[in-house]
């Protein structure tokens, strides 16, 4: 492995300071950076190891009915907190069907924002990649691409972010909160992230620096957890990233959607909020005209970026899936497997 | 290795016959503990770490490497390349026997796959010997890469497998398919797979002279040391191999390939001792893989639903250097009764590692094609499945006419059909739903392995205390030979298993063959038994030729061993102990040895196969296409099982690798580059414990007494013939939808 210089800041003014300087990378559990280290992809001179700031670790619920996120907060510890999937169970739900067990103890909230995409030409090393070496080209775009995105792609790149967790959040209107050079500031989750465009280096709206402290959920986001769901298609029952995923969250009135949110995943450079779908359902009756509707529109400009034209397809039926199993409403107690098609098979041995 | 404090459970012995006991894996407690000592887990005095630097063109010349900016990284002491690697004493290309596969060993500057070792740098930290490697920064020169099942020619290789005609017939294929009543012309597509054994490739290994300490995981302890004789300049003698245990091999750790070579060599130019082990993604390569193959069949069916034809061809590939071809359609000689058989094959050649063996060669990938057909054929005829197999059973080898040694597949067929409730089967597909409104499909295949024996020799003595021990060199993969083994030593011997000191995992022991071809307990067991009978016979000898024994004159009626004791056969009341016996002779112990190997008459007269029958029920998403396995029962008749418990999980094992077979497990080649995409555990998909249901595995004792002496066939293997094309059918009858690609993709199903 590159020599790298290792630094574990005391206080979250020295890690931005820290990491400032050209060339660093924070470090987080490192389930993802350390791999891409090993593999060549990332190669920092200095590792700003910020597992150790205190104040990050804790999921506060706030006066005004939101609540902050620390970005240390392991996945598993935020998706166990019982108050916590209780408010927000399609997330919970979300960072469960993600990884394996063993990673989930292991990964912070703030990685999980950032982790890198999967495509397999940027992890390789001797293909050429824009998103790993500005302008260097796009190997997946006539290579084995089936997996890659299908909304908002450019030439320049075609590839997902990876994350379940983003996508619930994203639908929840999620808020970033930033602490930079310049002090704190904050983003809506929906914007943390970039589509590829001309320049699919930037995979984020961050800046040199600049260190994710918390996420938080608006008041809003509880108001959907009795008809909240995330749902997952993958290649095999667990440990697979989603082949495409929805969050959908509906309030539900007098037998109509007062509201309703969804976001897929796996099928663009950022988790897709599908705003237009929402529109439409906004007001109409929960059933299965309304959600193919919502289905059409959220796919309205998806085309395939290789051979994934199925994805397109694929996708429609999970958002279709997704707002059906959220209007049936959400499960006493996350299921076994969790977002996976199979989780409510009767009387099915889970291991 | 009498170093390895081995332990037997002793809630699971029971007194007299060991063979057939439960026992648990003696060396589980280790395992468990950490305490297990694997190649990698070794630490010499002043040893340095080699790593390999791959190449990332398939096909072409390394011009140039920053060998200078590499031995500039602190840490590194030396980069290996083509220009100063140690001389071998022989070419690597030479094929000296039919076992040896050509390798790379810097042997000059051209790459001929993806992932082929193109320089060694050796270090004092992995971390600096790694950061090395990556600082060769090679350039190439690089030619257009051959990839997949069109790339090239065809030709038709001399021969497949190991010896295997390309091309067999029995009656005529035409007319049979002329006459029939209904056909099926099916194309079917297996990928690219490999072995992903969980313990990489490792050697550990210290020069002292012209001597050689190797630790290292193999498959083929005396075939190894062979190699590395011939190519070093060896004695047999002055090497010594220790391999205790493997984290795995299926057939990747069963001759030698070029990275444990590599790093002999790295020692040998450094002076000192060196520890080499591949990354995963090195495993991608070099150690050999399941070729992919494109598979037609065409079956013909009369009214009744009876077989008069059945043609099997096979594509592959091999590399572009070394010949290995799948014998995948050869697993049509055996299993369907009919008038006509043909089987042919032919290969491209592509740049790639060359394929090699791995579990079940040819019978994997053959299965889950003939088992699809069977099944397409079936319904074309409006027959269950079953049925329609049972219509066709083959009562001889359909190929050769010969009888079977032994066959109980009927038993097999009933057991497993009752357990698994196959009455209740809907004939027409995407007829069964559960509760939840997922499709529910049932499949059904035949396994079918053969009863394969190499050579093999053990040691076996009783000592003056009369306890016993047996010397053989087997190999530990995971399957339990520590413990089998010493189960039939123990019978050998007339003793109770922890009365028996069972040596063995290193290459000073007697030849026990290659743990290959599911026929190591046969092999190796047989070795074992006779080298206890030899012991026995010579200690009745001692015994009854001496009037002071009680035993004296028994020699025309006989003695039998038991609990450490000899008894005359018709007066079991008078017996001596092993140890009287010794110490009224004065002797410090009394030794045998035994051998073990197929019998060539019985195989002239007989077929040899193990047998089984697979049933999976499988769940669908109607929208979604999302797959799941959620029951499968397995019944397997494979001659005497040894261990009921270790061949359970060994049949286990074998069900798994066919759910993944037939739903997850492909590597992904790019088609430009020759690259594979997803060399790593994360991408290449193998079942989760989530896709594994709950699992049901019968066996069916068989006597038979013309494979060997204990009636042991193999179990090692067969469990993934069967079960991957039980589960395409199961996904077949839950959707209707018949994918011929596998692995089944989600595309496919999204009806
Ligand atoms: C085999 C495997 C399977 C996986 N499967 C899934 C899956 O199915 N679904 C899924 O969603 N994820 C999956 N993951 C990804 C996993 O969720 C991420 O690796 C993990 O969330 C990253 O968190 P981390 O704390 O380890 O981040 P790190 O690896 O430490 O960091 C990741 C990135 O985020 C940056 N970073 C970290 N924290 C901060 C911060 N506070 N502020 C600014 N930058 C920061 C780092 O610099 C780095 O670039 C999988 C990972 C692996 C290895
Ligand atoms: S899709 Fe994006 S990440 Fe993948 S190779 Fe192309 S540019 Fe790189």
């Amino acid at each position: 492995m590159k020599q790298f210089e290792y630094v574990r800041p005391a206080s979250i003014a020295e890690a931005v300071a820290a990491a400032a300087q050209p060339g660093s990378a924070y470090l987080a559990a490192g389930t993802n950076l350390l791999d891409l280290m090993k593999g060549g992809v990332s190669r920092p001179d200095r590792l700003v190891d910020v597992t150790r700031l205190p104040g990050l670790d804790r999921v506060e619920p706030l006066a005004d009915g939101s609540v902050r996120i620390g970005a240390l907060v392991r996945n598993a510890n935020l998706a166990h907190d019982a108050r916590f999937a209780k408010a927000y169970p399609a997330v919970a739900e979300a960072l469960l069907s993600g990884a394996s067990a063993q990673l989930r103890n292991a990964a912070t909230v703030g990685g999980n924002l950032l982790q890198r995409t999967r495509c397999a030409y940027f992890y390789d090393t001797a293909s050429r990649c824009n998103k790993r070496e500005a302008g260097s080209g796009c190997d997946a775009r006539d290579g084995e691409n089936r997996l890659h995105a299908v909304l908002g792609w450019s030439e320049g790149c075609i590839a997902t972010h990876p994350s379940d967790f983003c996508v619930p959040l994203v639908a929840l209107d999620a808020i970033v909160e930033i602490e930079g050079k310049s002090g704190r500031r904050e983003l809506p989750l929906a914007e943390l992230h970039r589509l590829p465009g001309d320049a699919p280096e930037r995979d984020s709206a961050l800046q040199p620096g600049d260190l994710i402290v918390a996420v938080r959920l608006p008041a809003s986001a509880r108001t959907f957890a009795t008809h909240a769901r995330y749902l997952k298609v993958r290649e095999r029952t667990s440990y697979a990233f989603a082949v495409v995923s929805a969050a959908a969250a509906l309030r539900i009135e007098n037998g109509r959607i007062a509201e309703a949110r969804l976001a897929l995943g796996g099928v663009a450079a950022k988790p897709w909020r599908a705003d237009t779908a929402e529109q439409v359902l906004k007001g109409a009756t929960p059933d299965a005209a309304s959600f193919q509707q919502a289905a059409q529109l959220a796919l309205a400009g998806a085309k395939p970026s290789g051979d994934n034209a199925f994805k397109i397809e694929l996708a429609r039926r999970i958002v279709v899936r997704a707002l059906t199993l959220a209007a049936a409403g959400t499960p006493a107690r996350v299921p076994a497997l969790p977002a996976s098609p199979f989780a409510s098979v009767s009387g099915a041995l889970h291991v | 290795m009498s170093e390895l404090n081995l332990t037997t459970a002793p809630a699971h012995v029971r007194h007299g016959s060991n063979i057939g006991q439960p026992l648990t894996r003696r060396d589980g407690v280790l395992k468990v503990k950490g305490q297990a000592t694997y190649a990698a887990d070794n630490h010499l005095p002043g040893m340095l770490f080699a790593v390999i630097a791959a190449s990332s063109i398939a096909r072409g010349h390394v011009t140039s490497l920053d060998v200078a900016a590499a031995k500039r990284h602190p840490g590194v002491v030396e980069v290996m390349t083509s220009a100063n690697r140690p001389k071998l004493a022989i070419d690597p290309e030479i094929k000296t026997n039919p076992f040896v596969f050509r390798m790379e060993s810097l042997q000059n500057d051209e790459v001929r796959y993806a992932n082929q070792p193109i320089a060694v740098v050796i270090a004092q930290s992995l971390e600096a010997a790694t950061e090395g490697a990556a600082l060769l920064a090679p350039r190439y020169e690089a030619l257009p890469p051959r990839v997949g099942l069109d790339a090239g020619e065809v030709f038709v290789p001399p021969v497949v497998g190991v010896g295997n005609p390309t091309v067999n017939e029995h009656g005529d294929v035409e007319a049979g398919l002329a006459s029939a009543a209904k056909q099926i012309d099916a194309t079917y597509e297996t990928p690219p797979q490999y072995h992903n054994a969980m313990e990489p490739h490792a050697i550990v290994v210290a020069w002292d002279g012209d001597k050689l300490s190797i630790d290292m995981p193999t498959q083929g302890l005396i075939l190894s040391r062979a190699r590395i004789a011939e190519l070093f300049g060896l004695a047999h003698e002055n090497i010594h191999i220790r391999s205790p245990f493997l984290g795995g091999g299926f057939g990747s750790k069963g001759l030698m390939g070029g990275p444990p070579v590599l790093g002999i060599m790295a020692a040998k130019l450094v002076g000192k001792p060196v520890k080499l082990v591949l990354r995963r993604e090195q495993m991608y390569g070099p150690v050999g893989h399941r070729a992919p193959t494109r598979q037609r069949l065409r079956l013909g069916a009369d009214g009744e639903g009876q077989l008069t034809a059945i043609e099997h061809h096979a594509r592959t590939v091999s590399s572009s250097y070394d010949d290995f071809y799948e014998p995948a359609a050869d697993a049509s000689h055996t299993l369907y009764a009919s008038p006509a058989i043909r089987t042919t094959h032919d290969a491209v050649r592509v740049d790639t590692g060359t394929p090699l063996f791995m579990r079940a060669p040819g019978e994997a990938t053959g299965s889950i094609a003939l088992e699809s057909a069977i099944d397409e054929m079936a319904f074309a005829c409006g027959m269950d499945p079953l049925a329609f197999r049972l219509k066709n059973y083959a009562e001889v080898e359909p190929i050769s006419g010969k009888p079977f040694s032994s066959k109980a597949l009927r038993a097999c067929y009933e057991q497993g059909a009752t357990r698994f409730g196959w009455s209740k089967r809907k004939l027409a597909p995407r007829g069964m739903r559960d509760d939840a409104g997922l499709l529910v499909g049932w499949g059904m295949g035949t396994a079918t392995f053969p009863a394969l024996m190499f050579q093999a020799e053990a040691r076996a003595a009783i000592r003056r205390d009369g306890s016993g021990v047996v010397e053989i060199g087997t190999h530990d993969m995971g399957q339990g030979a520590w413990t089998a083994f010493a189960q039939i030593a123990a019978d050998g011997l007339g003793l109770d298993v922890d009365r028996v000191e069972f040596r063995s995992g290193h290459s000073n022991l007697p030849d026990a063959g290659i743990a290959g071809g599911s026929a190591h307990t046969a092999t190796a067991g047989a070795a074992i038994h006779n080298a206890g009978a030899a012991v026995i016979a010579k200690l009745a000898d001692l015994a009854t030729k001496d009037e002071r024994s009680p035993l004296f004159g028994a020699g025309n009626t006989g003695v039998i061993a038991r609990d450490g004791k000899l008894f005359r056969r018709d007066d079991e009341s008078r017996g001596e102990s092993y140890s009287d016996i010794l110490a009224r002779a004065g002797l410090a112990e009394i030794e045998a040895r035994g051998t073990g190997a197929a019998n060539p008459a019985a195989m002239e007269e007989y077929a040899m196969h193990a047998h089984g029958a697979v049933f999976a029920e499988v769940k669908v998403d109607p929208e979604l296409g999302q797959v799941r396995v959620t029951r499968m029962v397995g019944t397997f008749a494979a001659g005497r099982i040894v261990n009921p418990h270790l061949v359970k999980s060994q049949l286990f094992g074998g069900m798994i690798w066919g759910v993944s077979f037939a739903l997850h497990e492909e590597a992904i080649t790019d088609r430009r580059t020759g690259r594979i995409m997803n060399a790593n555990l994360g991408e290449y998909h193998i079942p989760v414990n989530a896709d594994v249901p709950s699992l049901d595995v019968l066996t069916v004792e068989e006597h038979d007494p013309h494979v060997n002496a204990l009636g042991i066939k193999g179990v090692g293997e067969i469990g993934i013939t069967g079960s991957a094309g039980a589960v395409a059918n199961a996904v077949w009858h839950a959707t209707g939808v018949r994918v011929r690609r596998f692995p089944i993709r989600i595309e496919e199903l999204l009806v």
